[in-house]
């Protein structure tokens, strides 16, 4: 299309058409005020502060939502164009409080800034308040809306892009102001949190409890969220050390200007006064504090002493999730070539193992194919298994957009999960019954003639053996097992079908399961099916649950691959390895999480070395856990505060969060980010890297490295698909991984035009029931998971003022009517048993839950739900059965 | 008073505009139609039908004067207040309908009778005083007619 050519403040200039006038003057340097307007947001010239003139026709104009056309002479400081931007300010001045001089807002309000530009000193008109209570009852956020100028920003925030809608403009006229329905507090409307309202408003009208009166921040430092998988680029505000705030980077791709509340208010762990600052040693039963020579020479000698009496395998390491790949890379490699032995894990065991086993088969590679903004373009999404808008919030933002663009939405799931409300169709299977409706949408496609054949054709092989299999499983069939009845099985199978780029989310509802590899398997299958693999804003998606669990499979931190997944019986990779380290290396696989407890209660495993993981909380059956690190001879953690596992250590090693540290996590969609320094470590804490490097040194193999770019180059050497991941390529953004040379851009989609395997993989798979299934002594099924406000075992969380209090204690889900056939009603005790142990929790009665099942949050150690998991494992990924497990449930 | 209501009702409303956003306006008319005011537990269904946030619901509620969230009465009264009826005594008009039911303007009745409201102009200042009870005028108005007025409503 042809440019426009018009005159702007008095020289000729071009633009693209389509674009507004506020837009050209941006490009053109050019400031124009606003206050409703926010590039992320429709525009709405609601405060018509950025009036503009065209001198051509002496028309006033709102500059951010005139177009800009051919012959235009705008003066965006023409007299008249400043006198009606005075008189509106001055309107907005005369119903807004005097009360700047204690208004938190400060010297950051928009409002204040543009009457001080517009040298208004004196308001010409009478002044007529609004006067509204300030509304405070929730953690978060304080609203006086004597404040609010009306620009409508937070409405505007709220529903296009948070998709949340807890307010809108109520009343009309002067009485107009932004509203819950019904004028609840947020706190009980669909408000979520998000805190995007807040950072919108340009006046005090809106404003964060948590920072009130703590001043304007000294310095910004841009890093990454340490929460979820889904990596949101986030600004940390510091006044001197302490952070202050969270604040969203909206050069990120991942968020933009959203963040969830964990991101944005869960900032105050980093300071919190529990942290640990010194070593400490246990002496005569209790823990004590001592000097890192003393702690790290007694970590040295006891794991030497061990190797020396039983081997090197009988010692193991747990690595961290939610450390930097870096600090990951040093640990498997600690493990591998000082300690030497395999038997390296970390929690991926416990959530994503089974995806990382089936995807690897069926297409050479383990991870989400697909990058988060490509979900958007989406024509059609299915979510199984994932309860996206609480455990990867801003992952759900784009879907709720996609459906807002008209993308149809099918949710399989056996809770009626927030997501829902967005969906086209919801199937409620039985749990555990994946593996049976998979096979039966599968049987429908082929059966009706909808599935791809030039794709099954071309781009994979052993179609032959699905189709087989996937015969007997008719739509009655599948009823029958799962619950999902015929014709809504059709329903979703004619909607994924129809679809040119269809999705498929998955967490784990699908991977935590005794059949968690054939559940990734057959969903890997019908994406082949529909030839949904290897195109833009399709594929197969595994939302990884921790900032850097993705980063930490990819360092190695499993038993039985090195970094970047290449096998330990590999024995092209194992040479390049051991010459790269200088030692020779094990080549037998190590043991997994759950594997490694069961050995340290047979007394085979003696020592442990856990970094920055809580399996005390995190793992099933914790009578067993418990047992198992009680009889270890020798317990190291390293961690930032005392966990329930760190209790029972030997020794315990103070680290640092990602806000004092240097390094980068990789996200669920493999891209690496950097994590920044933004204060010096808390007391003698120090990064998990130095301490892995001090201790090698005390073990006779030298870690020298000044800085974690020196051992990302490392990485970049012995890791293919990190071969051109480099810091001075991450400082602006990140890079996605496969990224195999310095020139490489990254790769958004993975399997394009060809799988990494070369052909798509098809691996029928037969119906198999959940390792424990209800009966007459335990009538219930148990299924485990997270609530949006906390994170992991909470050790973060909890220490975060705001969200405890939003969310204080663990709930127990129960369907209403299993709640009346108990005697139960909402907000009482229950006692949950299984064959592994038993519980008390409180109740919450919900529509939620399916009849027949409890839900239970793992956050909370007063109700430590893995008291009861059952700890029966997938043969391939070795993942425990968190979802299944068979429980009574009485009257507490 | 107890204000158990039938939410079935909405069934059918919601029924024929099942995603239709565009059509909230009228979905609002007949539930006001069905129950006599927009009951707050309705909300929270409507959105769910149209596919709207219910804060976009109440934002439509709270803007258009015709819509109500509380209960009304079984008879509407309209008081014009408008300048040819207030020349003509319209006050003295609105006192009356006061002293006989015992509310005052915006008001219902305890037994849902009546509901008594003012309004700018009913549009037929010829007729003034003039206030209209549900659909029917009553036109040059004195007082001591109002009660045999309100009298012959049910």
């Amino acid at each position: 299309m042809e440019e426009i050519t018009l005159s702007l403040n008095g020289s000729k200039v071009t633009g693209r058409p389509g674009i507004t006038i506020l837009d050209l003057a941006q490009q053109n340097g050019i400031h124009i005020p606003t206050l409703c307007h926010d590039p992320h947001l429709t525009p709405v010239g609601a405060c018509r502060v950025c009036l503009v003139e065209n001198e051509a026709t002496g028309a006033l104009l709102a500059s951010c939502v005139t177009p800009i056309a051919p012959g235009m002479v705008i003066n965006t400081e023409s007299p008249k164009a400043l006198e009606a931007r005075r008189t509106v300010v001055e309107l907005l001045l005369a119903s807004h409080p005097d009360s700047c001089i204690i208004c938190d807002k400060g010297n950051r309000c928009q409002l204040r800034k543009i009457a001080s530009d517009l040298e208004i000193g004196q308001v010409r008109f009478s002044k007529t308040r609004h006067y509204y209570p300030i509304e405070d009852t929730n953690p978060f956020l304080e609203r006086d809306l004597s404040k609010c100028i009306l620009c409508g920003k937070c409405i505007r925030g709220c529903q296009e892009l948070q998709g949340a809608g807890a307010i809108d403009y109520a009343y009309r006229g002067f009485d107009s102001k932004p509203a819950t329905s019904l004028e609840v507090p947020l706190e009980q409307s669909s408000c979520e949190f998000c805190g995007l309202c807040v950072s919108l408003c340009p006046t005090g009208a809106l404003s964060e409890k948590m920072r009130k009166y703590k001043g304007r921040e000294t310095k910004r430092v841009r890093t990454i969220c340490p929460f979820c998988g889904c990596g949101c680029g986030i600004y940390l505000e510091l006044r001197d050390q302490e952070v202050i705030g969270v604040s969203a980077d909206a050069e990120n791709p991942v968020n933009r200007i959203s963040l969830c509340v964990k991101g944005r208010y869960g900032y105050d762990f980093i300071n919190h006064e529990d942290r640990l600052k010194k070593p400490l040693i246990r002496k005569n039963g209790k823990l004590e504090e001592a000097s890192w020579e003393e702690a790290l020479d007694l970590v040295a000698s006891k794991l030497e002493q061990i190797r020396g009496e039983s081997g090197a395998d009988s010692i193991a390491c747990l690595s961290s999730a939610k450390s930097t790949n870096e600090e990951n890379y040093l640990l498997q490699k600690f493990t591998r070539a000082v300690i030497r032995t395999n038997n390296i894990d970390h929690c991926a065991r416990l959530c994503h193992s089974v995806t990382v086993a089936g995807l690897a088969t069926s297409f050479g590679s383990g991870a989400m194919t697909n990058s988060i903004a490509e979900i958007e373009d989406a024509d059609v999404i299915l979510i199984t298994g994932s309860n996206t808008t609480e455990t990867h919030p801003i992952i759900a933002l784009r879907v709720r957009r996609a459906v807002m663009k008209g993308a149809k939405l099918i949710v399989i799931d056996p809770r009626k999960i927030d997501i829902i409300k967005y969906a086209t169709l919801w199937l409620r299977q039985n749990p555990g019954t994946d593996v049976a409706w998979l096979n039966g949408l599968m049987h429908i496609i082929i059966e009706e003639g909808l599935w791809d054949k030039d794709y099954v054709e071309t781009r994979t092989e052993k179609f032959e053996a699905l189709r087989e299999t996937v015969k007997k499983y008719t739509p009655d069939f599948v009823e029958a097992i799962s619950g999902i009845p015929e014709d809504r099985l059709r329903e979703a199978a004619h909607i994924y079908a129809s679809g040119e780029r269809a999705t498929i989310l998955f967490a784990m509802g699908i991977t935590q399961h005794t059949t968690g590899t054939d559940n990734v398997k057959s969903i890997a299958n019908l994406a082949m099916l529909c030839g949904n693999v290897g195109i833009e804003s399709g594929g197969v998606n595994p939302l990884r649950g921790q900032n850097n669990v993705q980063g930490a499979c990819d360092m190695g931190a499993l038993p039985n691959l090195l970094p970047g997944y290449q096998g330990v019986s590999d024995e092209k990779a194992v040479k390049r390895f051991e010459e790269a380290w200088g030692k020779k290396l094990p080549t037998n696989p190590g043991l997994t999480v759950v594997e490694m407890m069961r050995a340290a209660e047979e007394g085979k495993i003696r020592a442990m070395y856990i970094m920055g993981e809580n399996p005390m909380i995190s793992d099933p059956d914790l009578k067993h856990v418990e047992a198992a690190l009680k009889k270890l001879d020798f317990l190291v953690v390293q961690d930032i505060f005392l966990t329930e596992t760190a209790q029972l250590a030997h020794v315990v090693l103070p680290s640092v969060t990602f806000a004092e540290k240097e390094g980068t996590f990789t996200n669920t969609e493999r891209m690496v980010q950097r994590i920044r320094e933004a204060i010096e470590p808390i007391g003698e804490a120090k990064p998990d890297w130095q301490i892995i490097c001090q201790l090698a040194s005390r073990m006779g193999y030298e870690m020298n490295y000044e800085h974690p770019s020196q051992i990302m180059e490392e990485i970049a050497k012995l890791t293919p698909i990190y071969g051109g991941i480099y810091y001075d390529r991450l400082e602006k953004e990140g890079l996605q991984w496969p990224c195999p040379n310095r020139e490489h851009p990254g790769t958004r989609y993975l399997h394009k035009d060809r799988f990494t395997r070369g052909l798509g993989l098809f691996q029928a798979v037969e119906y198999i029931p959940p390792a424990e299934t209800p009966d007459e002594d335990y009538p219930y099924i148990l299924s485990t998971g997270r609530v949006l406000y906390h994170y992991h075992t909470g050790s973060m969380t909890r220490r975060c003022q705001g969200l405890a209090e939003i969310y204080p204690e663990a709930l127990a889900e129960i369907n209403p009517s299993d709640a009346r056939d108990l005697g139960v009603e909402d907000g009482e005790m229950v006692r949950i048993a299984s064959r592994r142990g038993e519980v008390e929790v409180k109740a919450k009665v919900t529509e939620r839950a399916p009849k027949g099942v409890v839900f239970m949050n793992f956050h909370f150690n007063e109700a430590a739900v893995n008291m009861l998991t059952n700890p029966a494992l997938d043969p391939v990924g070795k993942i425990p059965e968190y979802k299944v497990c068979a429980v009574r449930v009485e009257k507490a | 008073m107890s204000r158990a209501i039938d939410l079935s009702k909405l069934d059918p409303i919601l029924t024929r505009h099942e995603g239709q956003k565009e059509a909230l306006i009228s979905v609002l008319q007949e539930v006001q139609g069905e129950f006599g005011y927009v009951p707050e537990e309705a909300i929270e269904r409507i959105a769910d039908a149209l596919k709207l946030f219910p804060s976009q619901i109440y934002g439509v509620v709270t803007f258009y004067a015709q819509f109500y969230l509380t209960p009304r009465g079984r008879n509407s009264i309209r008081a014009c207040r408008g300048t040819a009826c207030h020349v003509r005594g319209a006050r003295s008009v609105l006192r009356a309908v006061e002293q006989t039911l015992g509310i005052k303007e915006g008001e219902t009745t305890d037994d849902l009778k009546f509901s008594l409201e003012t309004v700018a102009c009913l549009g037929t200042c010829f007729l003034a005083p003039v206030m209209m009870v549900n659909r029917r005028y009553y036109g040059k108005l004195v007082p001591h007619r109002v009660e045999n007025i309100l009298k012959q409503c049910d």
